[in-house]
């Protein structure tokens, strides 16, 4: 019995073997890599990304590729952990003809990646994650964080607070508590917060929950005595859902609380069921309903081909995450050809160029049917991020509603300064010499 | 037929209490490590090299680590990522802060960070046992990655909390290359391998044993029960640093303090158990089993050419299930088994 289960295993791995030799073919389309994660702890954030990603990439093809180059791509299931993650990516990379990017979705997964970019040449988006400094492209050639990253973000929050207070001057002398998950996750914004800290005069109190972070009365209850005029939530995972449960038993009012962007998906706060009315979280996405999803609908749903089993969380948050990322790269991807030629095949160094020179107005958001969905972008080789603008939603107990109908940028020449120096100590440590790459 | 030890004999002590008594035995190991430094090498692709050959060479010496402790000793720990954290942390800061510091040394005195942490840890396991020593451990496991992103000064003030593995480079020689990192993880494990099995076969690793068996025993018949214990949590922890160390310099190359977390332990901890308690050749057939079949398990359901949200569930449930077949099979582990093949082997094909 041994033997032959024995032998059943040889036979399907060399079947294995013989089959992904034969899938590498058709050269004419581009390749991607799908890193995603749909089993463990963070499977729902993941099958959102990645399913919004590969209905945009079904929508792309559907209309005839990007200027006729069909898309092409390969999952593989990382389970949000590292190991895996690298093998997944050192297993894709020379796929089709070679990766044209990655996105692993995940920190541990994009900094097993991050060493080995330059050398494969392949490039690297970190949406809404990773390393802030990453945006200085000088000494971050391969890694993109579009939009905007943590310091930015941060940077927004004490802005629109201070809006909220009718001016940002007019915080100082009032109290913050920075709620936040207590590993480098959750101080990673403490350089930004301690910088206005001192600027505006405001007292920030911080106090740190152990991972998962199921139980918070302790916090909560510090939270209260303290009587901060806000809180702002750095959480992931249960622990959101947690503190706003927790902060309706203590009567912390919601309004006065601010998420950071992972805590705000549906995920977090249908959980919290009625306690989660008027919380606010960022987003780098308006909430709402834009062309580009109905065309997902109806061209990618309505052929049968959507990638999301359950329909209702079309254009949720993370739905909605996963199809700006692929539009953003097809929107490298596009850069890219216009410069090296239509119609053909992109490596990974002439796609790191496009998203190098990613350019979305509004004139290019109304063509994607996507018209104030993200904030503009504009990337260059010393911003790889693009933008740095966000917006504060609100969950009104069924859905997410903006609340700032503009995009909220914070003191952004402070954050490029301390990008700046963080990524020179990161190019000293690494004996990098920052330049910009040719194109 | 041709596993058989007729007409080998000993006849000195020295031929008596080698490694591999049994020629064949001896030659198959030779030609193994000669597969391993010089075929692969040649013939394998960078793939092969930086996405299984390393983790797996990586985990084993890890899951060696681990082995000593819980095989040899019987101390359980949970707390083996955390050794690893330590080692890599601290390589990383004799790096960076020592002018002109020879890699070896940075990883040895980095295991050396671990195994003065293993024994501090390790004082618990003097009064309580079994279940109870685990839970100690568990602290290690949360303190020490606490700490790691409590003190800027371990990270060298990064905002994020990750380091990033300085480059590699033995007497003037750069290892870059995937090839190159997988020699020096090899010869690294190699060395500490041999070393551990000979460990296992003196006097300390006897001490171990018999704390294991019965520590009362142990103690009456004249081992000292202290310095025994506090020398497994020692050792195992100076393997697990190294590993750590490896892990970062050689395999992920930027790391933050959470990925040495408490999964990562119960990984290793999985690879003792399903390799087999007690086994130097267990640590890596549990590595193996943990790191590489759910690599091949991947690309088997991928070829059925189902969509990847059933795949990724059917991946881990025949994985699950082949552990629980497996430990019904042998609970004694993967080595066990391969312990009785051999057995079998040498009475074949007259079993009687």
């Amino acid at each position: 019995m041994k033997l032959k289960f024995a032998k059943a295993m040889i036979v399907s791995a060399v079947a294995a073997a013989t089959a992904l030799t034969g899938a590498l073919a058709s050269a004419q389309e581009q390749f991607i890599p799908i890193l995603s994660y749909r089993v463990g702890l963070y499977a729902s954030g993941g099958s959102g990304f990645f399913g919004g990603a590969i209905d945009y990439f079904n929508l792309v093809n559907a209309n005839g590729g990007i200027n006729g180059v069909k898309i092409s791509w390969e999952e593989c299931e990382t389970e949000y952990n590292a190991t895996r993650g690298v093998e997944c990516y050192e297993r894709l990379k020379k796929k089709g003809g070679g990766a044209s990017l990655v996105e692993p979705l995940g920190t541990g997964i994009a900094y097993g990646i991050l060493d080995r970019l330059p050398t494969d040449k392949v490039p690297m988006t970190t949406l809404g994650y990773g390393r802030s400094d990453a945006a200085n492209g000088q000494v971050f050639p391969y890694v993109f964080p579009l939009i905007t990253s943590y310091w930015n973000q941060a940077a927004g929050m004490i802005k629109y607070l201070g809006d909220k207070e009718g001016g940002i001057e007019k915080l100082k002398g009032k109290k913050i508590v920075h709620l936040y998950h207590d590993s480098a996750y959750g101080k990673e914004p403490f350089p930004v917060l301690e910088a206005y800290e001192k600027s505006i005069g405001f007292q920030l109190i911080k106090i740190p929950v152990p991972h998962p972070g199921t139980e918070q009365n302790s916090q909560w209850l510090q939270i209260r005595q303290a009587n901060p005029d806000y809180v702002i939530l750095w959480g992931w995972g249960v622990m959101n859902a947690v503190a706003i449960k927790t902060a309706a038993r203590v009567g912390f009012p919601r309004e006065k609380m601010l998420g950071v962007w992972w805590a705000g998906s549906e995920e977090d706060t249908i959980p919290a069921g009625d306690a989660a009315k008027g919380y606010t979280t960022m987003t780098f996405n308006t909430p709402g309903n834009y062309p580009v999803i109905d065309e997902i609908r109806k061209k990618v749903y309505g052929a049968g081909k959507g990638n999301l089993s359950d329909k209702d969380r079309i254009g949720s948050v993370y739905h909605m995450r996963g199809v700006t990322a692929a539009m953003l790269w097809i929107e490298g991807i596009r850069n890219a050809q216009n410069k090296y030629g239509k119609g053909k095949v992109m490596t990974g160094e002439q796609i790191r160029w496009g998203l190098e020179n990613i350019n979305v107005d509004e004139k290019r958001q109304r063509e994607l049917g996507a018209l104030n969905m993200f904030p503009t972008i504009k990337t260059s080789c010393q911003d790889h991020e693009g933008s740095g603008a966000v917006k504060v939603q609100v969950w009104d107990g069924k859905a997410w509603k903006a609340v700032t109908p503009n995009w909220v940028t914070g003191d952004r020449a402070m954050v490029q300064k301390m990008v700046a120096e963080s990524s020179a100590k990161y190019a000293a440590e690494k004996k990098i010499t920052p330049a910009c790459l040719p194109g | 037929m041709i596993y058989r030890e007729a007409g080998q004999y000993k006849t000195t002590y020295d031929t008596d209490t080698q490694i591999f008594p049994i020629a064949q035995d001896r030659y198959a190991m030779l030609a193994i490590l000669l597969i391993a430094f010089i075929v692969i090498p040649f013939v394998a692709t960078p793939y092969i090299f930086s996405a299984i050959l390393i983790p797996f060479l990586i985990f084993s010496l890890a899951a060696l680590g681990l082995n000593i402790l819980t095989g040899y000793a019987g101390q359980i720990s949970l707390g083996t990522a955390a050794f690893m954290a330590v080692g890599a942390f601290a390589s990383y800061n004799f790096m960076l802060r020592v002018p002109g510091m020879p890699i070896l040394l940075a990883f040895i005195l980095g295991g050396i960070c671990a195994a003065m942490v293993g024994i501090a840890f390790g004082l618990p396991s003097l009064r309580i046992r079994g279940f109870y020593l685990a839970a100690s451990t568990l602290a290690t496991q949360f303190f020490v990655v606490w700490c790691l992103t409590k003190v800027p000064w371990f990270t060298n003030n990064s905002a994020s909390g990750v380091i990033t593995a300085q480059q590699i480079e033995i007497l003037g020689f750069k290892f870059d290359s995937p090839q190159e990192k997988y020699l020096l993880v090899l010869g690294i494990v190699c060395v500490l391998a041999l070393l551990a099995k000979n460990m296992v076969r003196s006097t300390v690793g006897r001490s171990w044993m018999a704390v294991r068996d019965m520590d009362v025993a142990a103690e009456v018949i004249g081992f000292r029960v202290m310095k025994t214990k506090l020398t497994a949590f020692a050792v195992s922890s100076f393997y697990c640093g190294i590993a750590g160390a490896l892990f970062a310099y050689c395999y992920v190359g930027t790391v933050e303090p959470e990925a040495y977390n408490l999964d990562l332990s119960f990984r290793i901890l999985f690879m003792v158990i399903i390799g087999g308690l007690g086994s130097i050749l267990g640590s890596f057939f549990g590595a193996a089993f943990i790191v590489l079949l759910p690599i091949v398990l991947s690309m088997i359901v991928h070829v059925t050419g189902l969509p990847n949200s059933v795949t990724s569930n059917v991946e881990l449930m025949v994985f699950g299930g082949l552990i629980i077949f497996f430990l019904i099979v042998e609970p004694h582990g993967l080595a066990r088994l391969w312990q009785i093949g051999k057995e079998k082997l040498r009475l074949w094909p007259f079993p009687h």
